[in-house]
């Protein structure tokens, strides 16, 4: 980190009191930044709840899969207004952090449940009399 | 005479930085990094939960379970102590200690709030005999959803941690580099709780 040409600037002003929290960009929100996320989280959590609890739509596929994109918005609204990631941050490396943890992520929970469906329906069918006999 | 033992002085290595000096971007990045390597354990908890959801064991399916007011309530509990961590931070920068003292206070509450929420539907899960022993979908169902909550717990724990500090050393460098650490934390747990509600108790529900 020392590397980086803005370094020298920003311990300076860390050492003054007051002036350390415009040291570095990550990390500080304005009461405006914290109540759009919060407004914006309250209806991106809110519209799912009653997807599901009144079940306006027949599909469940349809329900599912807008329930899972309400979930992602709401995400990105608080990695925005809460964790106040911004792709300058800390030099660029907590979104390089964030978008290796996400390809990990997607990996994981991709390559699981594909793995697991595949072998569920290759499986041969089992009984109730042989689920009985088993160890 | 002096000078001398004064040059002497300074050639030595120095072992201990009685100035302890943290520069506060790299904490900033490492708990960061803490951060993301912690979502890899509930990406984990979340792929299994994905992979046994649907293994009911003939016993109960998250239809006849899950109470969803109930999830909403805790839902705008933690959503609500997100918002008032956001405040307490707005205050440490005005440099008020007993502003910030206060709303890390109403945060801790309706953390707490959340948690006795969670451990009374847990309770009433286990006494309607759908424990984490009943099926492989309740089993990571408890793992995921007790991870969280144990998460928030260990939140708690450091939050009344840095209350005390705070309000006896005040907002020095040190307790403004904690609270902004336990800030990520609260609010990325939060994070974490926005793929709880969606995936577990709202996908579930809908069978």
């Amino acid at each position: 980190m020392s590397s980086q040409p803005h370094a020298p600037a920003q311990e300076d002003a860390a050492n003054t009191h007051h002036a350390h929290s415009h040291g570095h960009e990550a990390g500080h929100g304005s009461f405006r930044g914290y109540m759009i996320g919060f407004g914006l989280s309250i209806i991106l959590t809110a519209i799912p709840f009653a997807l599901v609890m009144s079940g306006v739509f027949d599909s469940k596929l349809l329900t599912a899969v807008l329930v899972m994109a309400f979930a992602v918005a709401q995400i990105i609204v608080h990695m925005i207004f809460f964790l106040h990631m911004n792709p300058r941050s800390e030099g660029g490396w907590t979104m390089m952090a964030l978008i290796f943890t996400l390809v990990l992520v997607a990996i994981t929970l991709a390559g699981s449940l594909w793995v697991m469906h595949h072998l569920n329906t290759n499986m041969m069918p089992m009984s109730p009399d042989m689920m009985k006999n088993m160890p | 005479m002096a000078s001398k033992t004064h040059a002497h002085e300074t050639e030595k290595p120095e072992f201990y930085l009685t100035d302890e000096h943290h520069p506060e971007g790299s904490t900033m990045l490492g708990f960061w990094l803490y951060l993301m390597s912690d979502s890899l354990i509930f990406a984990v908890l979340f792929a299994t939960h994905g992979v046994l959801g649907r293994n009911y064991a003939a016993g109960p399916s998250p239809a006849d379970l899950f109470d969803l007011p109930l999830v909403a309530v805790n839902t705008a509990m933690l959503l609500f102590s997100s918002i008032t961590y956001g405040f307490a931070m707005l205050q440490m920068e005005r440099n008020a200690k007993a502003e910030t003292l206060f709303w890390l206070a109403v945060t801790g509450l309706f953390g707490a709030a959340f948690l006795g929420i969670e451990l009374y539907e847990f309770a009433h899960l286990i006494h309607e005999g759908a424990g984490p022993t009943r099926s492989a979908f309740l089993s990571s169902f408890f793992t995921l959803v007790g991870t969280h909550g144990l998460h928030v717990t260990f939140g708690i724990v450091w939050l009344i941690t840095l209350m005390i500090q705070v309000s006896k050393r005040g907002l020095i460098p040190e307790n403004r580099r904690r609270l902004m650490c336990l800030s990520m934390f609260w609010h990325f747990l939060d994070v974490v709780w926005i793929g709880v509600f969606s995936f577990v108790y709202l996908m579930g529900t809908l069978g």
